[in-house]
């Protein structure tokens, strides 16, 4: 049975190696600084004991009202069968840059190319950045909150 | 004398009908051997995310049929099960044990299609072996049909059971099907254990090392094949897969061939699977009290955040889902296996013949509709 790491838990696992990274903790995810995520992931996969080895999805949402879009990462261990989900947010919505996961975790290739599609977030550090779904030419970035399909 | 060659790029799709459907590869050849490749995608991008974010909890089910049209019960099951872990509801027994048998008549159908597609990539016997897969998935369809009234994109499940219950001709058709099935396997398997064709075409072809299977997030038959004993119906059991026997399958060599073979095994599983649920079956509601209607604009679940993921046919189907306390999603995001699933696709191919790239598309075995969903 694949265990949700409590987010706490996990909070405090990372604040011993990280103090700063840790910017706030809900009952759903730990929400990272975005300086810190590549640290903190680098270190989830590669400490023996942890072994975070899989990143099940990466997403976004955009919360207009607040100004900032969110980043949603859900992490899993296949070893020791253990998932906790990391989040970081964007300062602002204008043009927003996020570092890239594509080093430590492939699959984030073509999950960040849809990000960067549909709510152009840009990934600092990808290695291909180009629109997934869309037209190189297309015009606004769909997901967002403030695009109304039936306006335009 | 040795001719000069010099790189060449080569579109193949989007229609081609190698690539299962609106799907585009772009190669960069040398000769016949492929020296890079870029997946094109996006020409059935329909924007099922920002649709489903603008309508209410139950009228998002029929999108989520028209993502894997081949497994529109799998994409609804998981969908629901999402929206139930966010508002609290538990289906009653009967509807679960009903879920997990068309889950599984579900994987069974996606998986012979996959089969019969295969075949036809490899250039083989086409048609026959379409007329004989297809038989089967036929009578699954049929079982589809009596039970929802349509076959492809079910609509069957709801938010707290299922539409409803199943008719009374459901359980011969089915038992027939169980009866069936045994000897049809036993008689591919002895035309497909000793065929040149796919022994030579497949056997380590497209090789997908364990290591990059996981960094790359592949999931179902693509990480079982290359030798994960990852299913979430074990790992993370669902529904009643813990009180049911089934054995998860397990390739060696991460090779076209184990891919394909851990899906033809999946198959019998499958109707294991089934026969325990009939067996087990309640009787009783299929409906929570507080199911909504179909276009209830009244459900509203609390504030909150849920990733839920399933076995679905591909790989790991997951469904992420932000509700603001009002009656539609605020964020409706799908894993799809699909698209995921072909994250270390240009790995795979590089080194091969144009031949091989079709072989190896159609052991990662994707549909279009939840690659660009």
């Amino acid at each position: 049975m694949t265990v949700r790491l409590d987010p706490a838990d996990a909070a405090a696992l990372i604040r011993a190696r990280f103090p700063e990274a840790v910017e706030a903790v809900d009952g759903f995810a730990v929400r990272l600084a975005t300086s810190a995520l590549v640290e903190v992931c680098q270190y989830l996969r590669d400490e023996p004991s942890l072994a975070f080895d899989y990143l099940v999805m990466e997403t976004a949402v955009d919360y207009i009202e607040d100004d900032y879009l969110e980043l949603v990462y859900v992490v899993r261990s296949l070893q020791h069968n253990r998932e906790v989900v990391l989040k970081v947010r964007t300062d602002g919505r204008d043009d927003p840059v996020v570092p890239s996961l594509v080093d430590i975790w492939q699959t984030a290739e073509f999950q960040e190319r849809e990000i960067y599609d549909l709510f152009g977030v840009r990934f600092a550090g990808h290695p291909d950045l180009r629109r997934l779904f869309l037209w190189d030419e297309f015009r606004g970035y769909p997901l967002r909150k403030d695009f109304l399909p039936l306006a335009q | 004398m040795a001719l000069k060659t010099e790189p060449f790029v080569v579109n193949i799709g989007p229609q081609h009908p190698s690539t299962h459907g609106v799907f585009r590869v772009q190669l960069t050849v040398d000769g016949e051997t492929i020296v890079d490749l870029k997946p094109v995608m996006g020409y059935l991008h329909r924007g099922t995310e920002k649709l489903a974010e603008e309508k209410t909890y139950t009228q998002c089910i029929p999108y989520t049929d028209r993502m894997d049209y081949l497994a529109a019960m799998s994409n609804e099951l998981g969908y629901v099960m999402a929206v139930e872990k966010l508002a609290g509801i538990e289906p009653p027994p009967r509807a679960k044990w009903l879920r997990m048998i068309f889950a599984e008549l579900q994987r069974i159908s996606s998986h012979l299609f996959a089969a019969a597609t295969f075949f036809q990539d490899l250039g083989g016997w086409g048609t026959a072996i379409m007329y004989m897969l297809g038989r089967d998935r036929e009578q699954i369809l049929d079982i589809f049909e009596m039970t929802c009234g349509q076959r492809l994109t079910t609509n069957y499940m709801r938010i707290g059971g299922v539409a409803q219950d199943v008719p009374p001709e459901f359980f011969p058709a089915v038992r027939r099907f169980l009866d069936d099935m045994p000897s049809r396997i036993d008689e591919y398997f002895d035309f497909l254990a000793d065929s040149d064709l796919l022994l030579t075409r497949t056997k380590g072809v497209g090789i997908l090392p364990k290591e990059l299977a996981i960094s790359c997030g592949c999931s179902g038959p693509m990480l079982r094949g290359s030798g994960v004993p990852w299913d979430l119906r074990k790992t993370n059991p669902y529904l009643y897969y813990d009180e049911v026997d089934f054995d998860v399958i397990v390739g060696q060599n991460g090779d076209c061939y184990d891919r394909f073979m851990v899906r033809f095994w999946e198959v019998g599983q499958s109707l294991r699977i089934i026969e325990q649920c009939l067996e087990r079956l309640p009787d009783g509601d299929v409906r929570h009290p507080f199911s909504p209607d179909f276009v209830s604009g009244t459900f509203r679940p609390p504030k909150g955040e849920v990733y839920q993921a399933i076995e679905g046919p591909k790989g790991e189907l997951g469904y992420y889902l932000v509700s603001d306390g009002t009656t539609a999603p605020y964020r409706f995001h799908v894993r799809a296996p699909s698209l995921i699933n072909l994250t270390p696709f240009r790995e795979m191919c590089i080194g091969w013949k144009v031949a091989d790239m079709i072989v190896i598309l159609g052991s990662v075995d994707i549909v279009v509709g939840e690659v660009d969903r």
